[in-house]
């Protein structure tokens, strides 16, 4: 257990999106149960207005899960000197196993979050609420995983415990502990870099013939989507190296320190929005024909690809940028 | 893009004059805080400083520092040890140490002793700051101490260590060897433990290994290892004043629900007629959402500029006594500032968080309020 106030404030803000998230869930659910729009009872009042709180607090959460996503790989960095071995946040996140899981919840939760501010704001734009069932429903997907989340955070502090000096003879050295890598496993180099950049020009093709023909929705969807995975994969690959300027050190952490000049940053924001508006773009298509969204959804599903479309192509920029002054070359 | 912008400075327009109408309110809303940002920020930024300083420190420490164990007490370490350590590969240089503690009766403190032959010559003492101001002395005065034998050793002040290095040698009395074993009748050929040097950092933890196996009753201690207990005893003190606070956070928490909730009468009418005059219930917590934002905002500036004069210019007098430590000869020192990203969002999320959640359920309750009503009651 390390108490320390970083990892406090942490565990209080888990807290507090379970709580927050249950409580809007606990309403998603009575919704669901309960939504006639034809009604004019007191209740189903009660009820739409209740959406209204339920959209701030899920901002709220996309807020907060952003925002915490990298207070919690920043406080695994500034701990790493407290465990023998770890050189950066990759050797925190190592010394148990609830470290990475909560990283990898923390991305699909902002995703999920970020994928239902979108379904609802285009449920908000139509007079009828059409989208309420729905909306209700991927709530229900999101709730227990801010839960989860919360959860398997105050098991990875509760498990972490650093190696100081103890009262005994050198217990450091007698057992072999062995060190914590600060590396990842990473795909080889070269093949991920023919994988990124062919989904990247699938993406910005069928993205461009989308927002330009508003044909191949769903192809630019799922294109978004794999790019996303797949320069996630590729970040740890093969283009941190150009900015490390180090074959070796596949850490996608490192980014975020000043001696990279916070480039992380705008990676990660640029390919988290990418990410989520590609996504987005999807998840709406099935309801273009739904009569009090036909004149909404293709507008906001241009402007969604549009967004999707200079995230990636920055993303890329910055990448062939580094490529191409890196001081390392690979392949 | 344009319209929405505006709609945004108009509605920020708009709260801010509706935030200065309700002065009193909203001021003491602010001070509190402001105080709860000041306190937590006073701490994370002492306890920051206070780590980053013994980081310093300990740059310069021993790679290892070799102690003997007997019974799992520290005992003395003959000096015969050192020439065997002195040849495993890797080690560059190995000094055997002598220091300890002498007990001053006359002012009730403790002051560290070390012998070191390049620094005084026998007779002569070199004193830290804390020593010479507590006792009153100078350059060429005498230190009196009384050896175990109880004999008196007199000591010339060769000169007094410079204030800066208080942290380190405050309560710091440096005297030749011959004087050392004299004062404590400290046995010969026996250090009190062994200072080890070693080229390569990584080969640090393979002759530590090598040593415990050529000595079993060796306790080696690393200068990695000095440095993380030193991080986590200080995470864990700002840690333990981070929930002692807690209850502080909590009625402020409650406080910030209460103001929340209990609208006025006033508040209730200006609501009631935005309303009726077309305002949605969206705007209304637009509303409500910037001027969360203005407060928070204001009261988190003002309380980090206002933390960060409290602990690095006036040292942090709040704090001082619960985090330093404590002792009779204790070292001045005025920390060197670090804020950092990571700092300021902890803050964030200690302060500004918690503050938003509390105010989320209330603010869209009197976003919804029906106009009629609002205007009737």
């Amino acid at each position: 257990m390390i108490l320390n106030p970083a990892t406090l404030a942490l565990q209080i803000t888990a807290l507090l999106v379970a709580a927050m998230g249950m409580y809007a869930g606990y309403y998603g659910i009575r919704i669901l149960a309960k939504w006639d729009l034809g009604s004019g009872s007191e209740e189903q009042l009660e009820l739409e207005r209740r959406t209204y709180l339920i959209s701030t607090i899920m901002s709220c959460i996309l807020v907060f899960e952003l925002m915490s996503l990298f207070l919690y790989v920043y406080t695994a960095d500034s701990l790493h000197t407290l465990f023998t071995g770890a050189m950066c946040a990759a050797g925190t996140l190592a010394v148990n196993s609830f470290g990475y899981p909560v990283l990898i919840l923390k991305v699909v939760n902002f995703v999920l979050a970020g994928v239902w501010l979108i379904v609802n704001l285009t449920d908000n734009r139509g007079y009828d609420y059409p989208l309420i069932r729905i909306k209700y429903e991927l709530l229900n997907l999101v709730v227990p995983l801010l839960v989860l989340e919360s959860c398997l955070l105050f098991a990875y502090f509760a498990g972490v415990k650093p190696d100081i000096i103890t009262s005994c003879c050198g217990s450091l050295f007698s057992n072999e502990s062995k060190g914590l890598s600060g590396d990842l496993a990473a795909l080889p180099p070269v093949t991920m870099m023919a994988l990124f950049f062919g989904s990247m020009a699938a993406t910005l093709i069928s993205g461009l013939r989308f927002y330009l023909k508003r044909s191949g929705g769903y192809l630019f969807s799922l294109a978004a989507t794999a790019t996303f995975a797949v320069s996630l994969a590729s970040l740890i690959s093969f283009i941190c190296l150009y900015f490390y300027e180090l074959p070796t050190h596949h850490c996608p952490f490192c980014l975020l320190q000043k001696e990279y000049h916070y480039i992380g940053y705008l990676l990660y924001a640029s390919l988290f929005s990418g990410g989520v508006s590609g996504i987005g773009v999807g998840v709406l298509m099935p309801f273009r024909k739904v009569t009090s969204l036909a004149a909404i959804i293709p507008l906001l599903q241009r402007r969604l690809t549009l967004i999707s479309l200079i995230c990636n192509l920055l993303f890329t920029l910055i990448t062939v940028w580094k490529m191409y002054f890196s001081a390392l070359k690979l392949g | 893009m344009n319209r929405s912008l505006e709609r945004h400075l108009n509605i920020l327009d708009f709260t801010l004059s509706s935030l200065s109408r309700r002065k009193g309110k909203n001021l003491s809303l602010l001070a509190i805080y402001l105080l709860v940002v000041f306190i937590l920020a006073s701490l994370v930024f002492f306890v920051t400083a206070l780590k980053r300083e013994a980081g310093m420190i300990l740059q310069d420490a021993p790679d290892i520092v070799v102690q003997r164990l007997v019974a799992g007490r520290q005992d003395l370490v003959p000096a015969t040890s050192v020439a065997e350590i002195a040849a495993i590969r890797g080690v560059t240089a190995v000094r055997s140490r002598l220091w300890g503690y002498y007990y001053d009766g006359l002012i009730g403190a403790n002051y560290t002793v070390m012998a070191d032959d390049a620094t005084a010559a026998v007779g002569q003492a070199v004193i830290g700051a804390g020593i010479s101001k507590a006792r009153n002395l100078a350059v060429g005065d005498l230190l009196p101490l009384i050896t175990y034998q109880k004999n008196p050793l007199m000591l010339e002040i060769k000169s007094v260590l410079p204030a800066g290095a208080d942290l380190m040698a405050a309560d710091l009395i440096v005297i030749a060897p011959d004087d050392f074993r004299a004062l404590f009748n400290f046995p010969v050929n026996m250090a009190t433990d062994l200072a080890i040097s070693v080229r390569n950092p990584k080969e640090i933890g393979t002759i530590a290994a090598k040593i415990v196996e050529l000595f079993p009753e060796a306790r080696p201690v690393l200068k990695s290892e000095i440095q993380r207990t030193y991080q986590s005893l200080f995470d864990w003190r700002g840690g333990m004043t981070v929930v002692i606070l807690a209850s502080a956070m909590l009625s402020f928490i409650i406080f910030a629900w209460d103001k929340a909730t209990g609208l006025s009468a006033e508040e209730r009418r200006e609501i009631g007629i935005l309303k009726s005059i077309g305002w949605e219930t969206g705007d209304v917590l637009l509303l409500k959402f910037w001027e969360g934002i203005v407060i928070s905002l204001t009261a988190f500036l003002m309380g980090v500029v206002l933390a960060y004069g409290h602990v690095f210019f006036l040292s942090a007098p709040i704090f001082a006594q619960a985090l330093k430590g404590w002792s009779v000869i204790y070292p001045r020192f005025q920390l060197i500032p670090v804020v950092d990203a990571l700092q300021l969002s902890v803050l964030f999320f200690l302060t500004v968080v918690p503050y938003t959640t509390a105010t989320v359920i209330p603010c869209w309750r009197a976003a919804t309020t029906d106009p009629d009503a609002a205007m009737r009651s």
